[in-house]
């Protein structure tokens, strides 16, 4: 007996796409129940408060909203650049990158405005800027040399890290802090209205308007038909008149602002001074969430409030039912292994050969 | 004291290199054969994780390493399985094997944060390690760092000097003429890629066993991603990557040396150097007219089917 392989001759519809995606999310959970069995844990019980606290109480509905923005944020980078092809593995570095340049404009350059009509967008614009220029470097070094932008927005993650640890160890630290590794508080001018005591703020509702604004110009724009062709076939692009180097460095420009607009909004809206390690991965978690997501903005929004809701009850597990987080990424690997073989099935079907 | 320093500087390069000497050949091979495989650092801390445990548990050395490097071996063949069998995305398979080597290293490790285990400890080879100076720096260490001597050239020798290693090289460069010359694709494919997995599960088994004995989240710290920059430098020879990852592991305990000399530079600043060095070297090396040169394989992440191309 061998495994063959043959192309299917239909493309794949809506239906089975969908299907095979649910199906994904199954096998994974079912791996997964096993993994927690495992450690001795009962998995049922996990997979309840998994799911109950984010999305069946207040607290925890709120807490999923509020790690949804990030991730959203990161996300709508990443299926700009994915669109094009260009694996940006470096949302994660721009992110702390866009957190690193909003708090430099926060503490430091504007400190003297009180008017947040003005600091905001100024640190905003100053937040995406960084991750932007963060982003320009993998997309220049890739335009004009070729350097696979994998591997260089990986590095160009823990120089970030380094860089941001650097500052709040070392130049940046409060005074007033005890020691601790952070920043002082932002000043009011620069913190996102509060709309709930809990957390809830403005950011959130930018970020869903980001996937109407990155939707637009994906569907709308000759921008986004410039990138589709480029993702597609670089050659027609050029045939096209399409400069596909000059919209590599632009589609990693635009990706890395809107990643370091979330690292601003989670500064701002959130944690309101630079930490060490303030994220959990989030930039790396943007990305199975738009290859579940299809690259789709509006759908990114669902998948990133669900992984929200993942982040924030596996959290709630590891407190009450001592499951290590790292609960989080095996789940994410499984999701992506189950993603890459359905996608596969989705255009072969195996059959077994009689040799 | 300056003699000093250099021999510290350069034994301490080594130690730092191994891990990655070991994790490149690793990729090398696999690569070679036309797998393109980014899980390197999955695979590296899944070693790392197990070796770990299994020295922990049972006081074993040996075991330890051979557990270390068949638990990377496992997730290897689950990439060899979606890229040679399913023809998936080896890219996203790839970075799929990072997630889950390391969520399963740190959901494991989690209970043997803090512990200490038998770890390798360094022993002078008779005659050599006597040598002032080059005894002391090469000679003077622990058995993996041997390992690694040994094992580059054997690998160069495999590669160039034998009829397996001629397929293998076959199979990377023009996979439909090593079909027609009666070589089973597949199976070099799966066999190289599988391989490779265990020399990263070496190089993680080096971290936790030998380089820093204890088990820590994330340990590897990026090296499985250096180690694939390494395998582009070295333009798929073995010897050029032993060279490479020496150099590397230079550059990472560089602060060290800055440190002894008194040059003030902050230790977080420090830290990014192996990662801005990586950047580096990679805007030396890369370019699609440089592989082609240099012999990249041509095969390079391009799944096989009889058929032609799908």
């Amino acid at each position: 007996m061998r495994l063959k392989i043959e192309k299917r001759n239909e493309s794949a519809s809506t239906l089975s796409v969908l299907s095979m995606s649910v199906l994904s999310v199954v096998v994974s959970l079912v791996i997964l129940g096993f993994i927690i069995l495992s450690l001795g844990k009962n998995p049922i019980d996990a997979y309840i408060q998994l799911v109950s606290w984010p999305f069946g109480t207040i607290a925890g509905l709120t807490q999923s909203l509020i790690s949804m923005t990030p991730l959203l944020f990161t996300s709508l980078g990443l299926v700009l650049a994915f669109k094009m092809k260009l694996w940006n593995i470096g949302a994660e570095g721009q992110f702390y990158m866009g957190a690193f340049g909003a708090t430099w404009g926060a503490l430091f350059l504007f400190n003297h405005i009180s008017n947040p009509w003005i600091m905001l967008p100024l640190i905003a614009l100053l937040g995406a800027g960084v991750g932007a220029g963060w982003g320009t470097l993998a997309g220049v070094m890739k335009a004009r040399l070729g350097v696979n932008e994998i591997l260089s927005t990986l590095m160009l993650n823990y120089v970030a890290i380094y860089w941001v640890n650097y500052l709040v160890y070392g130049p940046w630290r409060d005074p007033a802090s005890y020691n601790f590794p952070i920043t002082a508080e932002f000043p009011k001018a620069a913190i996102l209205p509060q709309y709930t005591a809990n957390g809830i703020n403005l950011g959130m509702f930018l970020a869903i308007a980001a996937s109407f604004f990155v939707y637009y110009l994906l569907k709308w724009t000759r921008f986004g038909f410039e990138i589709d062709i480029s993702g597609d076939n670089p050659k027609a692009a050029e045939y096209a008149g399409i400069n596909v180097k000059k919209m590599i460095v632009i589609v990693m420009a635009v990706s890395g602002a809107l990643s370091g607009l979330g690292g601003m909004m989670q500064m701002s809206g959130v944690l309101f001074r630079l930490q060490p390690n303030f994220s959990p991965g989030y930039g790396y978690t943007a990305i199975i969430i738009v290859l579940l997501a299809r690259l789709n903005p509006f759908v990114t929004v669902v998948v990133a409030f669900l992984f929200g809701g993942l982040i924030v009850g596996t959290q709630q597990i590891q407190l009450f039912l001592q499951i290590p987080f790292s609960l989080v990424n095996a789940f994410q690997g499984l999701l992506l292994f189950s993603f890459v073989a359905g996608e596969a099935l989705l255009h072969y079907k195996l059959r077994w050969l009689k040799a | 004291m300056t003699q000093n320093i250099m021999t510290t500087t350069i034994s301490s390069a080594i130690r730092a290199g191994t891990p990655l000497l070991f994790a490149s050949i690793g990729e090398l091979l696999a690569e070679r054969s036309g797998v393109l495989n980014l899980g390197v650092e999955g695979m590296m801390l899944i070693g790392a994780f197990t070796g770990f445990a299994v020295s922990y548990n049972t006081g074993n050395l040996l075991l330890a390493v051979v557990a270390a490097m068949a638990a990377a071996a496992v997730l290897a063949a689950l990439h060899a399985f979606m890229s040679v069998t399913l023809r998936a995305n080896q890219v996203v398979s790839g970075l799929a094997l990072v997630f889950l080597g390391s969520g399963l290293s740190g959901f494991w490790g989690q209970r043997y944060v803090g512990m200490q285990a038998q770890a390798l400890s360094n022993f002078s080879i008779p005659f050599l390690g006597k040598i002032p100076i080059v005894g002391e720096v090469l000679f003077n260490r622990d058995p993996l760092v041997y390992v690694g001597y040994i094992i580059v050239p054997l690998v160069w020798w495999f590669l160039y000097k034998t009829k397996a290693g001629m397929n293998l090289r076959a199979v990377g460069e023009a996979p439909s003429a090593a079909d027609a010359r009666g070589i089973n694709v597949s199976l070099t494919r799966y066999v190289y890629t599988i391989v490779g997995g265990a020399f990263a599960g070496l190089g993680g088994a080096y971290l936790s066993l030998a380089y820093t004995p204890m088990w820590v989240e994330n340990m590897s710290a990026g090296r499985g991603w250096i180690a694939i920059v390494l395998v582009i430098f070295a333009i798929w020879d073995p010897l050029i990557a032993m060279a490479g990852a020496y150099l590397f592991g230079g550059i990472s305990v560089l602060q060290f040396g800055l440190q002894v000399a008194q040059i003030p530079i902050p230790a977080n600043i420090m830290k990014m150097f192996p990662y801005l060095f990586t950047i580096i070297v990679m805007l030396f090396t890369s370019g699609e007219k440089m592989k082609k040169r240099f012999g990249a394989p041509s095969a390079l992440g391009v799944p096989y089917s009889r058929e032609g191309k799908m």
